[in-house]
């Protein structure tokens, strides 16, 4: 995902001179290509993650459209306060992005697990908050943000994800995307939680719907509404917090529907991490079935 | 020179007296430290134009400081970026004129308020305009306790290491922070050595001294190095209770005391 982000990137700047990249000292093996070919819209500000985020406004101020890159927690959490008040309350063109979301680090400790900061983040005006399912939406979203007016928080996974998406597919701002059309229970997924839902429903014989949600700020409550005529049961997945993360917004999204008198509330069962940290060492794969994000048939 | 910047600092700080007691809001003290600099900014130094605020040739101004934003928006009433009955909506329900600076009020570049935020953007900033070969400058005031701040120390490094040679930092050294002198919560001495060492230019003023003041800011230097200006200054600076003393960090004046006050700005 990371490395079709930079491609996309090098892609958005081959016809945009003001795109500018912003690194906080970390993309080894990744951003080289973009800092070889686009020198003059690059910068390693070092590991001073609050001084980038405010260093990407000021260039943004400037009229550069300017991405910040780190993995995990340091270009969000670390820096949470520019977010809020330099980037988003001057609604800048400041796009954050980190590599590594949810346990893509597992092994690293918890310094790297990147699980709460969708929550955090979304309650931010002015911020889209998005999180690619693959490498194609990855992707799209990168070229989505290199156009748009006002900031946002893109969560890509690490290296190598299998593509789940078909090149096919065109991603619109704000909008998920329907991937199997089953018959029983919605699965709704967003972020790198994507292969996994994928997979479960083939193994069980494609009985079951799946949409990605890459947008997770705004929510897409056109794709709801219908979801929840369609389903009697649906179900999130995702690698972040159960608190206040894509299952919230999505529970949210329903009661406000079935508040405009649109839907009556659905059966929705939330997959997210149970409000723990794992303190061990562990794959990815090993510590989403540690901290229970799985769907059973 | 130093008449036109005299003119329009008495003026102001008679305005900032009357907002501040006509909002009972805090930070005269931090407000008249720093408003002889000001003042001379905004007559003699800055490049700006009222009629056209975004103009790209403008200074870029960024004010850290936006706790002690009542004197800087009263010079921008000075100046004509505002007029003075805006101005008296200062803290009134509904007003941009909030008592941290806003930048929905023209001529700001930067809401402020959190410390240690301003000289990260200040930076991007001349950034920018190095790269782009711009002939403006980027202005940044800090005040003193703001410095504890550790992102101040992220941008002061990344503004020597790119050789910002078009970014001047100002320091209202006026020794006092939000709950005790400077010296004795986190001292910043050697202040002017710790620039010096990060490889800044540095002009160690008296910050009420108005031609100090412009010729610092129009110091000239053989090397590539940023400037910062260690503006020693007098919280409360021009009224004889205000000065030096804590509590005008929150204080706002009572009836008698604003016209004592103003009293001796006029009479100055």
């Amino acid at each position: 995902m990371r490395t079709a982000f930079i491609q996309q990137l090098m892609a958005e700047a081959e016809k945009n001179e003001n795109i500018f990249l912003i690194v906080g000292d970390l993309g080894f093996s990744v951003v080289e290509p973009f800092a070889e070919k686009f020198p003059k819209q690059f910068l390693n500000a070092g590991i001073a993650e609050q001084n980038m985020t405010g260093v990407a406004c000021g260039l943004a101020k400037e009229g550069y459209t300017v991405f910040t890159y780190s993995i995990g927690n340091f270009p969000t959490l670390r820096c949470m306060e520019q977010i809020r008040y330099d980037v988003c309350y001057h609604n800048l063109n400041v796009h954050v992005v980190a590599v590594g979301g949810g346990y893509a680090y597992g092994p690293l400790g918890v310094s790297h697990h990147t699980t709460e900061e969708i929550g955090m983040l979304r309650t931010i005006p002015n911020l889209t908050v998005c999180a690619p399912g693959d490498s194609i939406e990855a992707r799209q979203i990168t070229s989505l943000a290199a156009q748009m007016q006002g900031p946002s928080y893109i969560r890509l996974g690490k290296a190598g994800e299998a593509i789940v998406n078909t090149s096919a597919v065109s991603i619109n701002y704000g909008k998920g995307i329907q991937i199997v059309d089953g018959e029983e229970t919605a699965i709704l997924s967003t972020g790198a939680m994507l292969k996994y839902a994928y997979d479960f429903i083939k193994q069980n014989g494609l009985k079951n719907s799946l949409y990605s949600f890459p947008f997770i700020k705004p929510i897409d409550k056109d794709l709801l509404q219908g979801i929840a005529k369609k389903y009697n049961k649906i179900i999130t997945i995702e690698e972040h917090q159960l608190s206040a993360g894509f299952g919230s917004a999505i529970l949210e999204g329903f009661n406000d529907l079935c508040e405009d008198g649109v839907i009556t509330m659905p059966q929705l069962k939330r997959i997210a991490i149970p409000d723990i940290f794992i303190s061990y060492a562990g794959t990815q794969e090993y510590l989403r079935e540690k901290a229970g994000l799985v769907l059973s048939p | 020179m130093s008449e036109k910047s005299q003119s329009i600092v008495k003026k102001a700080k008679v305005n900032c007296l009357k907002l501040v007691k006509q909002a009972n809001s805090s930070h005269i003290g931090g407000a008249f430290s720093i408003a002889d600099v000001l003042a001379v900014l905004y007559a003699d130094v800055l490049t700006f134009d009222t009629n056209d605020i975004l103009s790209k040739n403008r200074d870029r101004f960024f004010y850290s400081k936006g706790h002690a934003c009542s004197i800087l928006y009263a010079i921008l009433a000075e100046v004509g970026f505002i007029d003075h009955e805006e101005l008296f909506t200062f803290s009134q329900n509904g007003s941009y004129f909030t008592t941290h600076i806003n930048h929905n009020i023209p001529g700001i570049e930067l809401s402020t308020g959190s410390l240690g935020h301003a000289m990260s953007v200040a930076c991007g900033a001349a950034y920018a305009g190095k790269i782009g070969q711009q002939n403006w400058k980027t202005y940044c005031i800090v005040s003193d306790g703001e410095l504890d701040e550790g992102s101040n120390w992220e941008a002061i490094m990344f503004a020597a290491h790119h050789q910002l040679k078009n970014f001047v930092l100002i320091v209202d050294y006026n020794k006092i922070q939000s709950f005790g002198n400077v010296k004795d919560v986190i001292n910043l001495e050697p202040l002017r050595a710790k620039f010096e060492a990060f490889n800044f230019n540095v002009c160690d003023i008296d910050g009420h001294d108005h031609d100090a003041v412009f010729y610092s800011l129009s110091a000239t230097f053989d090397n590539k190095k940023p400037l910062v200006i260690i503006a020693n200054t007098i919280k409360g600076k021009g009224v004889d209770f205000m000065e030096h003393e804590l509590k005008w960090h929150y204080k706002s004046p009572n009836g008698i005391e604003l016209a004592n006050a103003i009293n001796q700005i006029e009479e100055a």
